[in-house]
């Protein structure tokens, strides 16, 4: 019998048997209800990409090419250039994953190789907590105190110490000889980089416990010190893993829409000063589609939905390829 | 090596020193460190919250059937309409998005197997997962909203855009669970002459409830929060609408989205205790998950 089921794993009562000839009606029903929900996952992709194109064609039409990717954005006379939100939104979620990394890397490690089990629930709590506070709230919090905070008593300072700097002056020094700003690319990147912590830390957890005992252990045995050890094999195991981790982040942070739609100083422009409003793809869709009733304004919109469906699947898409690798060269490791 | 008298090397058991421990320390202290910088942000967000919700929140500022205007004090009405709201379209989003999520896991675990399909579809939605929650409006905006014109606005199109949002998380959850319930189980049924069906609904499923309710709740959590994909489907409404399937609605998240750039602090006021208020209801399905779980674990040992 249990030969059969093994055999046949779709009909387990199956017609070798003896005991039914065939499956009963109910029995192949479900099987077909749960393939059916399977195959949701892929309809739901497929038709967020064909129906959005169709939404948005009047936008590539009309605009051309060198229209979408130019930098002027003036609805009110027809000129839809996507080029500063897609600047926005690669600056800003780089400043968070920069931010983000070590931060991740740092609870991650603490949590698989320093802090004794009893202690590590705690501070999975902590993560968690962070990981369920809403979007909008950190965005209520980012426009109504984090920025005046920065305005007043961390911008200016910086950008004071570092202006006429090579490099740093341009990034983070005064724009136009006094101007900076609290609403700026900086504070959206902030902000986006505590959001994408949990994420990030908790996918590289998963990735760091797969080394393998026995090599930490031949480290420790060695004399290695805890440092030693994380350097030696946590490290150049899991490498990979943290890869397709930092990039899960990064896709993370370039979806974000409410923090970028309030934070950010809303100024569809092109700059490297960093303490300088800007605006993201996703902010100005979530602040001008009230207004983008008909025609080409919402085409627009949409088709940066688009553009942001196709870059945050091409990153997760490899993000989960990297990860997924990593584990299946653990298990083939351990 | 020195060799001692007995004519074995001398090894040094103690602790590394100089410059190898101190470098050990300064490692083991920025792990530290970076746990502090992730715990700084949390205690102020969460203070603010609490310090600036907690005194505009009354029993009539959670129950009040409309929505006063911006200008008015925030002593005055409430956000009665967006507490229904937001819980009416999340209850009904998971409704929609955990039967259809714990199938889709079914499929995954129990007939899929190794399949190019199945691996295709577990791929595709660990994709989904990170689909930003902002095209799942657009996406339900277009495909429901556009076709139905301005009837197209209602608390069950939010709860569509909540659905696609949850569904991987809810495949993802539960197919981890069902992969932890043990062959045996399955055997033993199929011995009696159970069917497949027969065997996943009575066995496998309540063997790994516990876990899937735990991570439907979790995926619930961050629904409840979610505002992007209300923004363009549930349309705009200051007054209780308890009906979720025509007429436009309102939810806390989308409020606060809308009160945080009012020049009115009694709009401002209520923007901070609507925050407390949705932050209240996340914590409540993460501390029910946390619950289920611990209730779950001391059951399978």
């Amino acid at each position: 019998m249990s030969a059969t089921i093994q055999a046949d794993p779709a009909g387990p009562a199956g017609s070798a048997s003896g005991l039914s000839l065939r499956r009963p009606f109910g029995d192949r029903a479900f099987q077909v209800t749960a393939l059916v929900s399977g195959l949701l996952v892929l309809a739901i992709l497929v038709l967020i990409a064909v129906t959005m194109s169709q939404q948005s064609t009047t936008w590539f039409t009309t605009e051309g090419w060198s229209g979408i990717f130019s930098v002027d954005w003036d609805p009110a006379h027809g000129k839809f250039g996507a080029m500063s939100f897609v600047y926005g939104t690669v600056v800003v979620s780089l400043i968070a994953i920069i931010i983000a990394y070590p931060v991740s890397m740092g609870v991650a490690l603490l949590l698989n190789e320093v802090v004794p089990r009893r202690w590590a629930q705690p501070i999975v709590y902590a993560i968690d907590l962070l990981a369920v506070v809403p979007s909008v709230v950190w965005g209520l919090w980012g426009f109504a105190v984090l920025i005046p905070w920065l305005q007043t008593t961390i911008y200016p300072h910086v950008a004071s110490a570092v202006n006429g700097i090579w490099i740093l002056g341009n990034l983070f020094g005064f724009l136009n000889g006094n101007y900076v700003s609290g609403a700026s690319f900086f504070t959206a990147g902030v902000i986006l980089a505590i959001m994408i912590t949990p994420i990030v830390t908790s996918v590289s957890r998963e990735v760091i416990a797969t080394v393998p005992a026995a090599d930490k252990e031949g480290a420790y045995a060695l004399g290695a010190t805890r440092w030693e050890m994380i350097r030696g094999v946590v490290w150049p195991h899991s490498q990979t893993g943290i890869v397709g981790a930092t990039l899960l982040g990064l896709g993370r942070a370039m979806g974000e829409t409410i923090v970028v739609a309030l934070v950010m100083g809303s100024a569809p422009v092109i700059t490297s000063h960093l303490f300088t409003p800007g605006y993201a793809m996703p902010g100005v869709i979530a602040n001008q589609f009230g207004e983008a009733t008909v025609g080409v304004f919402r085409a627009a919109l949409i088709g940066m939905g688009v553009l942001l469906f196709l870059l945050t699947i091409i990153i997760n898409l490899s993000a989960r390829a990297i990860v997924g690798r990593n584990a299946r060269r653990m298990r083939g490791a351990a | 090596m020195a060799v001692t008298a007995a004519g074995r090397p001398a090894v040094d058991l103690g602790e590394p020193g100089g410059w190898r421990r101190a470098k050990n320390r300064l490692a083991v202290g920025a792990m530290w460190f970076a746990f502090l910088c992730m715990l700084v942000p949390l205690g102020f967000v969460l203070a603010g919250v609490i310090i600036k919700g907690a005194s505009v929140i009354t029993w009539q500022f959670l129950t009040s059937s409309t929505i006063p205007p911006n200008v008015l004090p925030a002593n005055i009405g409430g956000m009665g309409p967006a507490v229904v709201g937001t819980l009416e379209i999340t209850a009904f989003a998971a409704v929609i998005a955990i039967p259809l999520g714990v199938l889709g896991a079914v499929y995954l675990n129990e007939y899929g197997g190794n399949r190019p399909l199945a691996r295709l579809i577990s791929f595709m939605s660990d994709v989904m997962t990170g689909v930003p929650s902002i095209v799942m409006g657009l996406f339900i905006f277009t495909v429901w909203v556009i076709p139905h014109g301005l009837t197209g606005y209602s608390g069950m199109a939010g709860s569509f855009a909540l659905a696609c949002l949850m569904l991987p998380i809810v495949i993802r959850s539960s197919y981890e669970m069902l992969r932890l319930v043990p062959d045996s189980l399955r055997e033993g049924s199929y011995a009696l002459g159970a069917t497949k069906a027969r065997v996943t609904l009575t066995v496998v499923l309540p063997a790994a409830a516990g876990g899937i309710v735990s991570g439907a709740l979790l995926a619930v959590a961050r629904a409840a929060g979610e505002t992007a994909p209300l923004l363009f489907t549930i349309g705009f409404a200051l007054t209780t609408n308890a009906n979720l399937f025509s007429g436009a609605n309102t939810a806390l998240s989308t409020q606060i989205f809308d009160n945080v750039l009012q020049p009115y602090t009694g709009a401002v006021d209520r923007g901070w205790g609507a925050a407390l208020t949705l932050i209240v209801i996340a914590f409540i399905f993460m501390l029910a998950a946390r619950i289920v779980t611990a209730r779950f674990a001391r059951y399978s040992r």
